[in-house]
């Protein structure tokens, strides 16, 4: 080639020079652990269900949520949701309701009747389940995913457990709880209702079962003892509540003394005030020391129940009992004061917590059992090879979301155990703090609150409380979720580079980097809101 | 329950891209196919603001002109890291001019097209100069001004890294006040950069009364795309000044070069507006008010002020500073000053 006057070289691009030699430490891309993710009991992959939800894609969002938990309509009502405790947007404004999203999607799989996948091949192997409560039925769920038959006893008329025997209407209907049972069904799992397991190992030989799971819950209300004449009217809360089921609704009286500061407490209160009664709770320590959820006794006393605080119940009579004064010591315990005050009660109903009915476990080896809970492995198995428990009848909190996560956990040990391995779960991502985003990028969105039932007809109806959200303030709320530690493709470090090293690899599937050009300035690790970058030092 | 509108995409709503917005809704930078002007390979150091403003800058004007599109550069580190004979990399058509000539340059590949035009070759070709704050508001002011003045059909873009970095981090007219620089040590009773009666250029673009005057930071892209457009799509002279830290020159982290462009504009030390013929049109807002001294702390060319005893007074002047660009430009409007 002729080449101008000067000019020796043909022009050349710059691509030759590789100027990824500089670098001392490199960008990698990652995936953190977002801290909603790491608390929900049962699992969930909270951002990962969020993110298809974000894009209007509701039925992928359902079916991640399903993967973990297959009842995201009952949770959007009864979980008491601690991943919003925990959620970064908190440090912003407020944390996603993402409890209110879940129940949007649950709403919408019930309305749109999408189901779950059944199991693509059979093992062959067999696997009882006792009980249909949350923790049962999850269990099931989830072996029958992994291709075992399972058949589920249970010693009750109706599926659901304490979510249809204890927790009440109006916080979850009925025919909420019975869709997403019956999905369950649906997929292969045999449920035999009215039909309790008396012993465990008879049932086991005689259903020829590989294995079992164990979730009988805690139904034996606990008794005090509290001195009382042959006409008082003395029942527990567990009855009330599970006759609230059947034909023959509990008679109360008007004057109805609930006793107990728990979330059974204010459940049987709001559901005597819903009969026309005149609940009134009695609780030995303060609202502070209260075990029911603070929300819960908020939404009682807008109900029109009355509490008192700091009282035992000294003696109860035909028709009025005798409470005395407490004050608290040092400690926060309770101490008699000496002071007394009649009132006027046409029941009482003991609301003081419940025991675990363990007769089907008698005679079986190797069990062990403390405070009247069945001791279990991180496996899930008790001391008896085979058996697995979970749920309230082993030591944990008592939750549907906990008893969910066992299920779910049993499942994959019992998976495992059946095939003689051990199930490795997958080792946990780093957290993903608060401190490794860069929230610049959020726009400012505060929470969608969710309407609530006005309150007449919360003190006459068994109507529900809690309403839910539409498609619009569903998708806001979705959208307000962080995508904390993972990647939502902003395009941020793609756009930032100054050394355009980075490569956008198209909608779906992330971006990657061009270590022949990186130089290793660290700008997209700063500029990435969520924090899926990090930098790593350069083995020099 | 109140009415609440769903934006049209919360997560992420500043960030480059967003996978959930129509394709035509996104940044030009979000773009698989952008131009890539400058291309990889460059020898500016790692976090270069220029090197980034740029590739943002001429990205977008190459989406506005359609792929028709000159640049004349200034000698400064864009002309220097990107082109060290014979490589380039520049993906446009690209000249190197003089250090102080890059206006007068434009101006007469500006004339070369339109005559070019007259004769019915060629088509809509338009030309963008380009230099550093030393080209600009120094050795090549005399020139741009005249290139205002006539009106010439040109937009000319100022990457204002507040020195001469290309050949040691000398002091400019565009030096802030307190800066240590080669020429302008941490000595004597007002150590770094005088305060002197200062030069900012967009001032003195706006009083050209020219069509077109914004400025703009590496931290707020979508702003950035927006006045490239905007300019693009007018005719005549045209001036956008964008901030662009320079992580050597400065003193800062390599990383933290898009935090301070952005903490320049949230402290109101750097006005982000756009003005037509003369007139201030709109400003960007300030998001989080924040004090000039986070500005400044993370910059070692100011770590005189953040000594033993630290120079309460001259951080206080640098802050009135601040103040006087919030009220002059209206940066926070909607607070009650
Ligand atoms: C009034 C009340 C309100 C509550 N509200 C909430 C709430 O809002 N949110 C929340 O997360 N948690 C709540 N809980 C707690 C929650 O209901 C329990 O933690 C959860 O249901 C436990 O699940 P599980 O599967 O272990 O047992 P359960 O739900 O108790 O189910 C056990 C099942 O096993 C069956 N069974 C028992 N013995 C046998 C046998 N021998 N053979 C066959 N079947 C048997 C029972 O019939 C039952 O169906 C509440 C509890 C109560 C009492
Ligand atoms: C007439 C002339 N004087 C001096 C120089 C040396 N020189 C080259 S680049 C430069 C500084 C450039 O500063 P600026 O325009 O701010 O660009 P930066 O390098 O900071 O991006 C100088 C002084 C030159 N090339 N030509
Ligand atoms: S912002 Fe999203 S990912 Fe982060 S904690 Fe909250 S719900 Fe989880
Ligand atoms: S000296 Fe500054 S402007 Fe020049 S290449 Fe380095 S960072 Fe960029
Ligand atoms: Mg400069």
């Amino acid at each position: 080639m002729d080449k101008p006057f000067a000019i020796t070289l043909d022009p050349g691009s710059s691509l030759a020079n590789h100027t990824g030699s500089w670098r001392t430490s490199r960008p990698v891309y990652l995936d953190r652990l977002p801290p909603c993710n790491n608390q929900c009991p049962a699992g969930e992959d909270i951002q990962g269900w969020l993110f298809h939800a974000e894009s209007g894609n509701y039925e992928k969002a359902w079916r991640h949520l399903t993967k973990d938990n297959p009842f995201p309509a009952t949770m959007g009502r009864v979980c008491y949701h601690s991943c919003e405790g925990v959620c970064n947007r908190a440090k912003l404004d407020a944390p996603v309701g993402i409890n209110s999203v879940e129940r949007f999607l649950g709403d919408e799989a019930i309305k749109q009747g999408w189901k779950l996948a059944p199991p693509a091949s059979e093992s062959g192997k067999h696997v009882l389940v006792v009980g249909a409560g949350p923790s049962g039925m999850s269990a099931a769920y989830h072996l029958r995913r992994l291709g075992h038959r399972v058949t589920v006893h249970d010693a009750g008329p109706f599926m659901g457990g304490m979510m249809r025997f204890g927790i009440p209407k109006y916080r979850l209907p009925r025919e909420v709880l019975d869709a997403e049972m019956q999905r369950v069904v649906d997929i292969g799992v045999e449920v035999k209702l009215n039909s309790k397991v008396d012993n465990i190992l008879d049932s086991m030989k005689a259903g020829k079962f590989d294995a079992a799971f164990l979730a009988v819950g805690a139904h034996i209300g606990k008794r005090a003892y509290i001195p009382a004449g042959d006409t008082a009217k003395i029942v527990d809360a567990i009855s009330v509540l599970r006759s609230m089921e059947g034909e023959d609704k509990p008679m109360l009286g008007r004057r109805v003394v609930v006793y107990g500061g728990g979330n059974t407490a204010i459940d049987v209160a709001r559901t005597a005030k819903r009969m026309g009664a005149d609940p009134i709770i009695v609780y030995r320590r303060n609202r502070e020391k209260a075990p029911a959820h603070d929300f819960e006794i908020e939404e009682a006393l807008q109900e029109g129940i009355m509490v008192k605080w700091l009282s035992t119940i000294k003696q109860a009579g035909e028709s009025s009992i005798t409470i005395e004064k407490m004050a608290l010591d040092e400690k926060g315990f309770p101490q008699p004061t000496g002071e007394f005050e009649t009132m006027d009660a046409d029941s009482v109903v003991l609301a003081l917590g419940q025991d675990v009915d363990l007769g089907l476990l008698n005679g079986v080896p190797g069990l062990e059992v403390s405070d009247g809970v069945v001791k279990v492995a991180a496996n899930m198995m008790t001391g008896h090879p085979g058996i697995f428990a979970g749920g309230d009848m082993v030591p944990a909190d008592r939750n549907v979301t906990v008893a969910i996560g066992h299920g779910k956990k049993a499942a994959r040990n019992i998976d495992a155990w059946l095939k003689g391995t051990t199930h490795v779960p997958a080792p946990k991502h780093e957290l993903a703090t608060f401190e490794r985003l860069n929230t610049w990028y959020y726009a400012d969105a505060p929470k969608t609150v969710r309407p609530m039932l006005d309150i007449i007809r919360r003190q006459s109806t068994f109507d529900e409380v809690q309403g839910g959200l539409d498609e619009s303030t569903a998708l806001f709320e979705a959208r307000r979720c962080l995508s904390c530690g993972n990647c939502f493709e902003c395009d941020n470090c793609y756009g930032v580079c100054p050394d355009n090293a980075v490569i956008k690899l198209g909608p779906g599937k992330r971006f990657a980097f061009n270590y022949d050009y990186c130089k290793g300035c660290g700008m997209c690790v700063s500029e990435c809101p969520c924090g899926a970058i990090k930098m790593e030092a350069e083995e020099i | 329950m109140s009415l609440q509108t769903v934006s049209f995409y919360q997560t992420g709503t500043f960030t480059v891209g967003n996978r959930l917005l129509a394709a035509e809704e996104r940044s030009v930078q979000a773009n698989m196919q952008r131009t890539n002007s400058l291309n990889s390979g460059h020898r500016a150091c790692q976090g270069c603001g220029e090197a980034l403003g740029a590739r943002y800058a001429i990205d977008a004007a190459m989406i506005a002109s359609k792929g028709q599109l000159i640049a004349a550069n200034a000698t400064g580190c864009l002309e220097v890291f990107s082109t060290p004979y014979p490589e380039t990399s520049w993906q446009i058509p690209w000249i190197h001019s003089l250090f102080g000539n890059t206006a007068a340059v434009a101006t007469g590949i500006a004339a070369a097209i339109k005559v070019k035009k007259h004769k019915g070759q060629g088509g809509d070709v338009r030309v963008v100069a380009q230099g550093g704050d030393g080209g600009t508001t120094d050795i090549g002011f005399g020139c741009l001004s005249g290139m205002f003045e006539r009106n010439d059909d040109v937009l000319y873009i100022c990457y204002d890294n507040g020195g001469y970095m290309n050949t040691g981090v000398q002091r400019s007219s565009a030096t802030p006040p307190a800066a240590r620089t080669a020429t302008t040590m941490p000595v004597g009773p007002e150590p770094g950069n005088a305060f002197g009666q200062g030069k900012f250029v967009p001032a003195i673009a706006m009083a050209h009364e020219i069509p077109y005057v914004a400025t703009a930071t590496v931290a707020d892209l979508r702003d950035l795309e927006y006045k490239v457009t905007r300019a693009m799509g007018m005719r005549g002279a045209r001036y956008i000044h964008i901030l662009v830290p320079c992580p050597l020159g400065w003193g800062a982290a390599a990383q933290d070069t898009i935090l301070l462009a952005r903490l320049a504009k949230e402290t109101g030390i750097f006005p982000v507006f756009e003005a037509e013929y003369g007139e201030v049109k709109s400003a960007l807002q300030i998001r989080r008010p924040l004090p000039v001294e986070d500005y400044l702390r993370l910059q070692k060319r100011y770590a005189h002020l953040f000594g033993k005893t630290p120079a309460v007074a001259t951080i206080a002047r640098i802050q009135a500073q601040a103040d006087k660009n919030i009220r002059r430009y209206g940066l926070l409007a909607k607070e009650a000053a």
